[in-house]
Protein backbone atom coordinates (compact mmCIF):
# COMPACT_ATOMS: atom_id res chain seq x y z
CA UNK A 1 0.00 0.00 0.00
CA UNK A 2 1.22 3.18 -0.92
CA UNK A 3 1.36 6.28 1.77
CA UNK A 4 0.96 9.56 0.13
CA UNK A 5 4.19 11.69 -0.02
CA UNK A 6 3.05 14.36 1.62
CA UNK A 7 1.75 12.31 5.00
CA UNK A 8 5.26 10.79 5.28
CA UNK A 9 6.39 14.02 5.25
CA UNK A 10 4.40 15.89 7.85
CA UNK A 11 5.16 11.81 10.03
CA UNK A 12 8.85 12.80 9.89
CA UNK A 13 8.34 16.48 11.10
CA UNK A 14 6.44 15.40 13.84
CA UNK A 15 8.59 12.73 14.64
CA UNK A 16 11.51 15.64 14.63
CA UNK A 17 9.54 18.02 17.01
CA UNK A 18 9.14 15.13 19.40
CA UNK A 19 12.63 13.76 19.47
CA UNK A 20 13.77 17.33 20.27
CA UNK A 21 11.10 17.55 22.70
CA UNK A 22 11.75 14.11 24.23
CA UNK A 23 15.48 15.05 24.33
CA UNK A 24 14.93 18.73 25.91
CA UNK A 25 12.90 17.18 28.88
CA UNK A 26 15.61 13.79 29.30
CA UNK A 27 17.73 16.67 30.82
CA UNK A 28 20.02 17.87 27.72
CA UNK A 29 20.63 21.58 28.25
CA UNK A 30 18.03 22.89 24.79
CA UNK A 31 15.22 24.84 25.21
CA UNK A 32 12.10 22.75 24.69
CA UNK A 33 9.60 23.69 21.56
CA UNK A 34 7.01 25.17 23.95
CA UNK A 35 9.66 28.08 24.93
CA UNK A 36 11.03 28.62 21.62
CA UNK A 37 7.56 29.02 20.22
CA UNK A 38 7.06 31.29 23.61
CA UNK A 39 10.20 33.55 22.37
CA UNK A 40 9.50 33.46 19.13
CA UNK A 41 5.93 34.86 19.81
CA UNK A 42 7.36 37.70 22.01
CA UNK A 43 10.18 37.91 19.38
CA UNK A 44 7.30 39.03 16.59
CA UNK A 45 5.23 41.19 19.40
CA UNK A 46 8.28 43.44 19.95
CA UNK A 47 9.01 43.26 16.42
CA UNK A 48 12.20 42.03 17.12
CA UNK A 49 12.13 39.02 14.80
CA UNK A 50 10.17 41.18 12.16
CA UNK A 51 12.94 43.99 11.69
CA UNK A 52 15.66 40.75 11.22
CA UNK A 53 14.28 39.06 9.41
CA UNK A 54 13.60 42.27 6.37
CA UNK A 55 17.51 43.09 7.43
CA UNK A 56 18.68 39.66 6.89
CA UNK A 57 16.15 39.07 3.68
CA UNK A 58 17.30 42.32 2.12
CA UNK A 59 21.21 41.54 2.61
CA UNK A 60 20.37 37.19 0.71
CA UNK A 61 18.30 38.88 -1.91
CA UNK A 62 20.38 41.72 -2.74
CA UNK A 63 23.85 39.66 -2.68
CA UNK A 64 22.32 36.78 -4.16
CA UNK A 65 20.91 38.70 -7.33
CA UNK A 66 23.92 40.78 -8.04
CA UNK A 67 25.52 37.51 -7.95
CA UNK A 68 22.86 35.88 -10.59
CA UNK A 69 22.83 39.56 -12.34
CA UNK A 70 26.44 38.85 -13.31
CA UNK A 71 26.99 35.45 -13.39
CA UNK A 72 24.82 34.75 -15.86
CA UNK A 73 26.83 37.18 -18.51
CA UNK A 74 30.44 36.12 -17.11
CA UNK A 75 29.12 32.52 -17.56
CA UNK A 76 28.03 32.98 -21.48
CA UNK A 77 30.82 34.71 -22.39
CA UNK A 78 33.22 31.98 -20.73
CA UNK A 79 31.10 29.00 -22.60
CA UNK A 80 30.95 30.83 -25.67
CA UNK A 81 34.76 32.26 -26.18
CA UNK A 82 37.27 30.23 -25.17
CA UNK A 83 39.81 32.07 -24.12
CA UNK A 84 38.01 34.43 -21.99
CA UNK A 85 36.92 31.43 -20.36
CA UNK A 86 41.00 30.53 -19.91
CA UNK A 87 41.29 33.85 -18.45
CA UNK A 88 39.10 34.04 -15.70
CA UNK A 89 38.51 30.23 -14.69
CA UNK A 90 41.81 30.12 -12.97
CA UNK A 91 40.33 33.24 -10.75
CA UNK A 92 37.05 31.31 -10.04
CA UNK A 93 38.35 28.04 -8.95
CA UNK A 94 40.69 29.97 -6.56
CA UNK A 95 38.01 32.10 -4.97
CA UNK A 96 35.56 29.06 -4.93
CA UNK A 97 37.94 27.28 -2.64
CA UNK A 98 38.19 30.35 0.04
CA UNK A 99 35.52 30.05 2.37
CA UNK A 100 33.60 32.97 2.21
CA UNK A 101 34.31 33.44 5.95
CA UNK A 102 37.93 33.86 5.02
CA UNK A 103 37.35 36.97 3.11
CA UNK A 104 35.63 38.96 5.41
CA UNK A 105 38.35 40.38 7.37
CA UNK A 106 39.65 41.54 3.94
CA UNK A 107 36.35 42.87 3.18
CA UNK A 108 36.00 44.94 6.43
CA UNK A 109 39.08 46.55 5.36
CA UNK A 110 38.56 47.50 2.00
CA UNK A 111 34.87 48.73 2.40
CA UNK A 112 34.42 49.55 6.12
CA UNK A 113 31.63 48.31 8.52
CA UNK A 114 28.48 49.08 6.40
CA UNK A 115 26.20 47.03 4.39
CA UNK A 116 28.67 46.81 1.58
CA UNK A 117 30.79 44.10 2.77
CA UNK A 118 28.35 42.19 4.02
CA UNK A 119 26.53 42.11 0.60
CA UNK A 120 29.62 41.62 -1.26
CA UNK A 121 30.45 38.30 0.12
CA UNK A 122 26.89 36.99 -0.34
CA UNK A 123 27.60 38.22 -3.82
CA UNK A 124 30.52 36.44 -3.96
CA UNK A 125 28.97 33.08 -3.11
CA UNK A 126 25.84 33.14 -5.21
CA UNK A 127 28.84 34.82 -8.29
CA UNK A 128 30.68 31.50 -7.84
CA UNK A 129 27.83 28.59 -7.73
CA UNK A 130 25.85 30.33 -10.64
CA UNK A 131 28.84 31.32 -12.94
CA UNK A 132 29.74 27.78 -12.92
CA UNK A 133 26.69 26.56 -13.41
CA UNK A 134 26.35 29.10 -16.37
CA UNK A 135 29.74 27.90 -17.54
CA UNK A 136 28.50 24.24 -17.84
CA UNK A 137 25.24 25.20 -19.40
CA UNK A 138 26.78 27.00 -22.40
CA UNK A 139 29.60 23.87 -22.64
CA UNK A 140 26.57 21.39 -22.67
CA UNK A 141 24.43 22.64 -25.42
CA UNK A 142 23.88 19.95 -27.89
CA UNK A 143 25.91 21.19 -31.24
CA UNK A 144 23.43 19.33 -33.22
CA UNK A 145 21.16 22.15 -31.99
CA UNK A 146 23.24 25.17 -32.84
CA UNK A 147 23.25 23.58 -36.39
CA UNK A 148 20.42 22.87 -36.14
CA UNK A 149 19.64 26.91 -35.78
CA UNK A 150 22.90 27.78 -38.45
CA UNK A 151 21.07 25.70 -41.59
CA UNK A 152 18.15 27.19 -40.97
CA UNK A 153 19.34 30.62 -41.37
CA UNK A 154 20.71 31.95 -38.02
CA UNK A 155 23.37 34.24 -37.46
CA UNK A 156 25.66 34.28 -34.20
CA UNK A 157 23.86 36.76 -31.91
CA UNK A 158 20.20 34.88 -32.93
CA UNK A 159 22.16 31.35 -31.77
CA UNK A 160 22.63 33.29 -28.69
CA UNK A 161 20.19 34.69 -27.75
CA UNK A 162 17.26 31.89 -29.65
CA UNK A 163 19.03 28.19 -28.69
CA UNK A 164 22.37 28.90 -26.63
CA UNK A 165 20.37 30.62 -24.06
CA UNK A 166 17.32 28.95 -23.53
CA UNK A 167 19.00 25.61 -23.86
CA UNK A 168 21.31 26.35 -21.30
CA UNK A 169 18.34 27.82 -18.88
CA UNK A 170 17.80 24.52 -16.29
CA UNK A 171 21.48 24.60 -15.64
CA UNK A 172 21.27 28.45 -14.63
CA UNK A 173 18.29 27.92 -12.77
CA UNK A 174 20.24 24.77 -11.15
CA UNK A 175 23.30 27.03 -10.47
CA UNK A 176 20.40 29.58 -8.57
CA UNK A 177 19.16 27.22 -6.28
CA UNK A 178 22.69 26.30 -5.10
CA UNK A 179 23.37 30.26 -5.43
CA UNK A 180 20.19 30.92 -2.71
CA UNK A 181 21.92 28.03 -0.69
CA UNK A 182 25.49 29.43 -0.37
CA UNK A 183 24.18 33.43 0.12
CA UNK A 184 22.09 31.54 2.98
CA UNK A 185 24.87 29.65 4.53
CA UNK A 186 27.03 33.47 3.96
CA UNK A 187 24.15 35.26 5.85
CA UNK A 188 25.46 34.41 9.50
CA UNK A 189 29.36 34.98 8.69
CA UNK A 190 28.41 38.17 6.81
CA UNK A 191 26.40 39.80 9.76
CA UNK A 192 29.44 38.94 11.99
CA UNK A 193 30.36 42.17 10.58
CA UNK A 194 29.09 44.73 13.43
CA UNK A 195 25.34 44.47 12.03
CA UNK A 196 22.78 46.13 13.75
CA UNK A 197 20.14 44.24 13.03
CA UNK A 198 19.53 40.55 11.27
CA UNK A 199 19.40 36.95 11.91
CA UNK A 200 22.62 36.00 11.82
CA UNK A 201 23.54 39.11 14.26
CA UNK A 202 20.88 38.39 16.70
CA UNK A 203 21.89 34.68 17.54
CA UNK A 204 25.71 35.92 17.70
CA UNK A 205 24.42 38.43 20.61
CA UNK A 206 22.18 35.64 21.92
CA UNK A 207 24.94 33.32 22.28
CA UNK A 208 26.82 35.93 24.44
CA UNK A 209 23.83 35.71 27.24
CA UNK A 210 23.48 31.84 26.86
CA UNK A 211 19.91 32.81 25.05
CA UNK A 212 19.27 29.32 23.77
CA UNK A 213 15.56 30.11 22.65
CA UNK A 214 16.25 32.88 20.64
CA UNK A 215 19.21 31.20 18.97
CA UNK A 216 16.36 28.37 18.12
CA UNK A 217 14.17 31.14 16.86
CA UNK A 218 17.35 32.46 14.75
CA UNK A 219 17.80 28.91 13.14
CA UNK A 220 14.90 27.87 12.36
CA UNK A 221 12.96 31.19 10.87
CA UNK A 222 16.51 31.16 8.58
CA UNK A 223 15.76 27.35 7.71
CA UNK A 224 12.27 28.38 7.07
CA UNK A 225 13.15 31.24 4.92
CA UNK A 226 15.66 29.27 3.11
CA UNK A 227 13.19 26.34 2.41
CA UNK A 228 10.98 29.03 1.09
CA UNK A 229 12.92 31.09 -1.04
CA UNK A 230 14.04 27.53 -2.43
CA UNK A 231 10.77 25.81 -3.38
CA UNK A 232 9.88 29.14 -4.83
CA UNK A 233 12.29 28.79 -6.89
CA UNK A 234 12.17 25.47 -7.82
CA UNK A 235 8.32 26.28 -9.00
CA UNK A 236 9.84 28.93 -11.37
CA UNK A 237 12.41 26.18 -12.53
CA UNK A 238 9.37 23.67 -13.44
CA UNK A 239 7.44 25.90 -15.14
CA UNK A 240 10.58 27.11 -16.91
CA UNK A 241 11.81 24.09 -17.58
CA UNK A 242 8.69 21.78 -18.20
CA UNK A 243 9.88 21.25 -22.42
CA UNK A 244 12.61 18.83 -20.90
CA UNK A 245 12.13 15.62 -21.62
CA UNK A 246 12.06 13.65 -18.68
CA UNK A 247 14.88 11.81 -17.51
CA UNK B 1 22.50 21.33 -59.35
CA UNK B 2 25.24 19.96 -56.81
CA UNK B 3 28.42 19.31 -57.66
CA UNK B 4 31.21 17.68 -55.94
CA UNK B 5 34.73 17.92 -57.57
CA UNK B 6 37.24 15.57 -56.32
CA UNK B 7 36.68 16.42 -52.86
CA UNK B 8 38.43 15.24 -49.89
CA UNK B 9 38.29 15.63 -46.56
CA UNK B 10 41.15 14.67 -43.80
CA UNK B 11 40.38 14.48 -40.21
CA UNK B 12 43.48 15.04 -38.07
CA UNK B 13 43.98 12.72 -35.65
CA UNK B 14 46.76 12.49 -32.58
CA UNK B 15 49.57 11.30 -34.47
CA UNK B 16 47.97 10.53 -37.73
CA UNK B 17 45.32 11.62 -40.37
CA UNK B 18 42.22 9.91 -41.43
CA UNK B 19 40.70 10.42 -44.89
CA UNK B 20 37.10 10.80 -44.51
CA UNK B 21 36.47 11.23 -48.22
CA UNK B 22 39.15 10.48 -50.78
CA UNK B 23 38.15 11.71 -53.86
CA UNK B 24 34.88 12.15 -54.75
CA UNK B 25 33.18 13.80 -57.54
CA UNK B 26 29.11 13.40 -58.09
CA UNK B 27 26.29 15.64 -60.02
CA UNK B 28 22.74 15.82 -58.67
CA UNK B 29 20.32 17.34 -61.02
CA UNK B 30 17.51 19.50 -59.99
CA UNK B 31 14.43 17.60 -58.46
CA UNK B 32 16.58 14.48 -58.46
CA UNK B 33 15.75 12.10 -55.74
CA UNK B 34 19.20 10.30 -54.78
CA UNK B 35 20.09 7.90 -52.05
CA UNK B 36 23.72 7.19 -50.30
CA UNK B 37 23.94 4.40 -48.93
CA UNK B 38 26.85 2.63 -47.21
CA UNK B 39 28.82 0.85 -44.17
CA UNK B 40 28.91 3.25 -40.90
CA UNK B 41 32.35 5.14 -41.15
CA UNK B 42 32.66 5.95 -44.70
CA UNK B 43 31.92 9.44 -44.87
CA UNK B 44 27.99 10.06 -45.86
CA UNK B 45 27.48 12.08 -43.15
CA UNK B 46 31.28 14.31 -43.31
CA UNK B 47 29.64 14.72 -47.11
CA UNK B 48 26.37 15.63 -46.18
CA UNK B 49 28.26 18.26 -43.76
CA UNK B 50 29.89 19.57 -46.66
CA UNK B 51 27.35 20.16 -49.14
CA UNK B 52 25.62 21.71 -45.97
CA UNK B 53 28.18 24.16 -45.34
CA UNK B 54 28.73 22.83 -41.95
CA UNK B 55 32.21 21.49 -42.86
CA UNK B 56 34.63 22.48 -45.57
CA UNK B 57 36.67 20.25 -47.90
CA UNK B 58 40.25 19.88 -47.25
CA UNK B 59 40.14 20.08 -51.14
CA UNK B 60 38.62 19.57 -54.08
CA UNK B 61 35.04 21.55 -54.33
CA UNK B 62 31.39 21.52 -53.79
CA UNK B 63 29.10 23.33 -55.65
CA UNK B 64 25.73 24.58 -55.60
CA UNK B 65 24.08 26.25 -58.63
CA UNK B 66 27.48 26.49 -60.01
CA UNK B 67 28.28 28.73 -56.94
CA UNK B 68 30.96 27.33 -54.27
CA UNK B 69 29.42 26.45 -50.72
CA UNK B 70 30.53 28.84 -48.11
CA UNK B 71 28.93 28.14 -44.80
CA UNK B 72 25.08 26.87 -44.41
CA UNK B 73 22.34 28.77 -46.01
CA UNK B 74 18.40 28.67 -46.20
CA UNK B 75 18.91 27.44 -50.07
CA UNK B 76 19.49 24.08 -48.22
CA UNK B 77 17.34 22.36 -46.09
CA UNK B 78 19.38 19.84 -43.24
CA UNK B 79 17.59 17.08 -41.71
CA UNK B 80 20.00 15.72 -39.06
CA UNK B 81 19.55 11.97 -38.18
CA UNK B 82 18.81 13.02 -34.01
CA UNK B 83 15.73 14.93 -35.31
CA UNK B 84 17.40 18.37 -33.92
CA UNK B 85 14.08 19.45 -32.71
CA UNK B 86 14.45 22.79 -30.35
CA UNK B 87 12.76 20.93 -27.57
CA UNK B 88 11.70 24.09 -26.08
CA UNK B 89 9.30 25.39 -28.68
CA UNK B 90 6.31 24.09 -29.87
CA UNK B 91 6.11 22.19 -33.25
CA UNK B 92 4.42 24.96 -34.97
CA UNK B 93 7.03 27.16 -33.13
CA UNK B 94 10.08 24.93 -34.54
CA UNK B 95 8.14 25.04 -38.04
CA UNK B 96 8.58 28.79 -37.92
CA UNK B 97 12.15 28.96 -36.72
CA UNK B 98 13.54 29.44 -40.11
CA UNK B 99 10.73 31.96 -40.96
CA UNK B 100 11.40 34.09 -38.87
CA UNK B 101 14.94 34.30 -39.17
CA UNK B 102 14.38 35.51 -42.62
CA UNK B 103 11.99 38.00 -41.04
CA UNK B 104 8.73 36.75 -42.38
CA UNK B 105 5.82 38.35 -40.25
CA UNK B 106 3.78 36.47 -37.63
CA UNK B 107 0.83 35.84 -39.61
CA UNK B 108 2.70 34.81 -42.68
CA UNK B 109 4.80 32.69 -40.54
CA UNK B 110 1.71 31.07 -39.59
CA UNK B 111 0.06 30.24 -42.53
CA UNK B 112 3.04 28.83 -43.92
CA UNK B 113 4.10 26.60 -40.92
CA UNK B 114 0.21 25.63 -41.20
CA UNK B 115 0.81 24.51 -44.70
CA UNK B 116 4.03 21.85 -43.44
CA UNK B 117 2.43 20.70 -40.25
CA UNK B 118 -0.64 19.85 -42.42
CA UNK B 119 1.31 18.30 -45.26
CA UNK B 120 3.13 15.62 -42.48
CA UNK B 121 -0.29 15.08 -41.04
CA UNK B 122 1.01 16.65 -37.33
CA UNK B 123 -2.40 19.31 -37.48
CA UNK B 124 -3.34 17.77 -34.61
CA UNK B 125 -0.30 18.56 -32.69
CA UNK B 126 0.85 21.94 -34.00
CA UNK B 127 1.14 23.42 -30.11
CA UNK B 128 2.43 20.49 -28.82
CA UNK B 129 6.16 20.02 -27.34
CA UNK B 130 8.25 17.79 -29.03
CA UNK B 131 8.98 15.92 -25.86
CA UNK B 132 5.35 14.75 -26.25
CA UNK B 133 5.96 13.42 -29.56
CA UNK B 134 6.79 9.68 -30.80
CA UNK B 135 10.68 9.60 -32.85
CA UNK B 136 8.45 9.28 -36.26
CA UNK B 137 6.70 12.58 -35.30
CA UNK B 138 9.56 14.70 -34.29
CA UNK B 139 11.17 13.35 -37.68
CA UNK B 140 7.80 14.62 -39.52
CA UNK B 141 8.37 18.03 -37.60
CA UNK B 142 12.17 17.94 -38.76
CA UNK B 143 10.84 17.85 -42.46
CA UNK B 144 8.12 20.59 -42.11
CA UNK B 145 10.78 22.46 -40.24
CA UNK B 146 13.08 22.28 -43.32
CA UNK B 147 10.53 22.54 -45.96
CA UNK B 148 9.29 25.55 -44.57
CA UNK B 149 12.00 27.52 -45.46
CA UNK B 150 11.47 26.82 -49.16
CA UNK B 151 15.00 25.02 -49.59
CA UNK B 152 15.52 24.36 -53.47
CA UNK B 153 18.10 21.53 -51.61
CA UNK B 154 17.09 18.80 -48.81
CA UNK B 155 19.73 17.19 -47.13
CA UNK B 156 18.78 14.09 -45.29
CA UNK B 157 21.16 12.19 -42.72
CA UNK B 158 19.71 8.74 -41.99
CA UNK B 159 16.28 10.64 -41.09
CA UNK B 160 14.30 7.46 -40.28
CA UNK B 161 17.26 4.70 -38.79
CA UNK B 162 15.64 5.22 -34.86
CA UNK B 163 12.12 4.41 -36.19
CA UNK B 164 10.55 1.23 -36.28
CA UNK B 165 10.35 -1.02 -39.86
CA UNK B 166 6.58 -0.51 -39.74
CA UNK B 167 6.69 2.74 -39.05
CA UNK B 168 9.77 3.42 -41.43
CA UNK B 169 7.96 2.34 -44.14
CA UNK B 170 5.23 4.87 -43.51
CA UNK B 171 7.53 7.77 -43.31
CA UNK B 172 8.74 6.56 -46.84
CA UNK B 173 5.67 6.50 -48.32
CA UNK B 174 5.21 9.85 -46.92
CA UNK B 175 8.32 11.76 -47.83
CA UNK B 176 7.79 10.44 -51.40
CA UNK B 177 4.18 12.06 -51.42
CA UNK B 178 5.51 15.23 -50.07
CA UNK B 179 7.92 15.26 -52.23
CA UNK B 180 5.65 14.54 -55.00
CA UNK B 181 3.82 17.52 -53.99
CA UNK B 182 6.52 20.12 -53.41
CA UNK B 183 9.31 19.12 -55.84
CA UNK B 184 13.02 19.42 -54.19
CA UNK B 185 16.69 18.20 -55.12
CA UNK B 186 16.89 15.40 -52.39
CA UNK B 187 20.08 14.06 -50.78
CA UNK B 188 19.13 11.27 -48.91
CA UNK B 189 21.85 9.42 -46.79
CA UNK B 190 20.64 5.80 -45.04
CA UNK B 191 22.31 2.29 -44.33
CA UNK B 192 19.39 0.54 -44.98
CA UNK B 193 19.25 -1.08 -48.53
CA UNK B 194 16.05 -1.61 -49.38
CA UNK B 195 15.35 2.33 -48.10
CA UNK B 196 17.84 3.27 -50.33
CA UNK B 197 16.26 1.63 -53.60
CA UNK B 198 12.44 2.65 -52.70
CA UNK B 199 12.98 6.30 -52.73
CA UNK B 200 15.91 7.21 -55.28
CA UNK B 201 16.33 8.23 -58.92
CA UNK B 202 19.62 7.10 -58.31
CA UNK B 203 21.69 5.18 -55.12
CA UNK B 204 24.77 6.09 -54.51
CA UNK B 205 27.05 3.07 -53.35
CA UNK B 206 29.87 4.21 -50.63
CA UNK B 207 32.78 2.48 -49.64
CA UNK B 208 35.20 3.11 -46.41
CA UNK B 209 39.28 3.57 -45.85
CA UNK B 210 39.14 5.65 -47.08
CA UNK B 211 35.37 7.37 -48.09
CA UNK B 212 34.63 6.77 -51.70
CA UNK B 213 31.73 6.21 -54.71
CA UNK B 214 31.80 2.85 -54.94
CA UNK B 215 29.14 2.06 -57.66
CA UNK B 216 26.22 4.38 -58.74
CA UNK B 217 23.07 2.64 -59.58
CA UNK B 218 20.38 3.74 -61.73
CA UNK B 219 16.45 2.80 -60.52
CA UNK B 220 14.28 3.25 -63.58
CA UNK B 221 11.13 2.18 -61.17
CA UNK B 222 8.29 4.24 -61.85
CA UNK B 223 6.62 6.83 -59.45
CA UNK B 224 4.78 6.79 -57.31
CA UNK B 225 6.36 3.79 -55.47
CA UNK B 226 3.37 1.63 -54.35
CA UNK B 227 3.38 -0.97 -52.79
CA UNK B 228 3.17 -3.05 -55.90
CA UNK B 229 6.43 -1.31 -56.69
CA UNK B 230 8.32 -2.36 -53.62
CA UNK B 231 7.13 -6.07 -54.39
CA UNK B 232 8.27 -6.05 -58.15
CA UNK B 233 10.80 -8.30 -59.27
CA UNK B 234 12.36 -5.12 -60.67
CA UNK B 235 12.61 -3.81 -57.34
CA UNK B 236 14.32 -7.16 -55.99
CA UNK B 237 16.89 -7.54 -58.74
CA UNK B 238 17.63 -3.69 -57.69
CA UNK B 239 17.74 -4.18 -54.30
CA UNK B 240 20.33 -7.38 -54.77
CA UNK B 241 22.50 -4.93 -57.08
CA UNK B 242 23.05 -2.42 -54.51
CA UNK B 243 23.36 -5.05 -51.33
CA UNK B 244 26.51 -7.08 -53.16
CA UNK B 245 27.68 -3.55 -53.48
CA UNK B 246 27.25 -2.63 -50.01
CA UNK B 247 28.34 -5.68 -48.53
CA UNK B 248 31.04 -7.41 -50.94
CA UNK B 249 33.15 -4.02 -51.16
CA UNK B 250 37.24 -4.50 -51.22
CA UNK B 251 39.32 -2.82 -49.56
CA UNK B 252 41.60 -0.24 -50.45
CA UNK B 253 42.95 0.13 -47.38
N1 LIG C 1 35.31 15.77 -36.59
C1 LIG C 1 35.91 14.58 -36.83
N2 LIG C 1 37.16 14.34 -36.37
C2 LIG C 1 37.77 13.14 -36.62
N3 LIG C 1 37.22 12.13 -37.30
C3 LIG C 1 35.98 12.30 -37.77
C4 LIG C 1 35.25 13.53 -37.56
N4 LIG C 1 34.03 13.42 -38.14
C5 LIG C 1 34.01 12.18 -38.68
N5 LIG C 1 35.17 11.52 -38.47
C6 LIG C 1 35.51 10.17 -38.94
O1 LIG C 1 35.27 10.11 -40.32
C7 LIG C 1 34.70 8.87 -40.68
C8 LIG C 1 33.45 9.11 -41.48
O2 LIG C 1 32.47 9.64 -40.62
P1 LIG C 1 30.98 9.89 -41.06
O3 LIG C 1 30.99 10.83 -42.21
O4 LIG C 1 30.22 10.29 -39.86
O5 LIG C 1 30.56 8.43 -41.55
P2 LIG C 1 29.12 7.82 -41.78
O6 LIG C 1 28.11 8.94 -41.65
O7 LIG C 1 29.17 7.21 -43.13
O8 LIG C 1 28.94 6.76 -40.73
C9 LIG C 1 34.43 8.11 -39.40
O9 LIG C 1 35.41 7.09 -39.27
C10 LIG C 1 34.58 9.13 -38.32
O10 LIG C 1 35.18 8.56 -37.18
MG1 LIG D 1 26.52 9.20 -40.26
Amino acid sequence: MAVPKSALNLVSVLAGLGVWWALSVSGLDIPSPPVVLRRAIDLIGDGTLGGDVVASLRRVLAGFLLGVVAAVPVGFLMGWYPPVRALIEPWIQFFRTIPPLALIPLAIVLMGIEETPKIFVIFLASFLSCVIATLQGVVNVDRTLINAARVLGAKDHTIFARVVIPASSPFILVGMRIGLGSSWATLVAAELIAAQQGLGYRMQSAQLYYDLPTIFVGLISIGVLGLLMDRLLLICERRLTSWQETR
Amino acid sequence: MISLRHVRKVFPLKNEEFVALGDVSLEIRDNEFVTVVGPSGCGKTTLMNILAGLETPTSGQALVDGAPVRGPGPDRGVIFQQYALFPWLTVRKNVEFGLREKGVPSAERKRIADHFIELVGLERFADALPKTLSGGMKQRVAIARAYAVNPSILLMDEPFGAVDALTRVRLQEQLLDTWDQEKRTVLFITHDVDEAVFLANRVIVMAARPGRIAEIVDVALPYPRTEEVRLSPEFAALRNRVWSAVHHQESLA
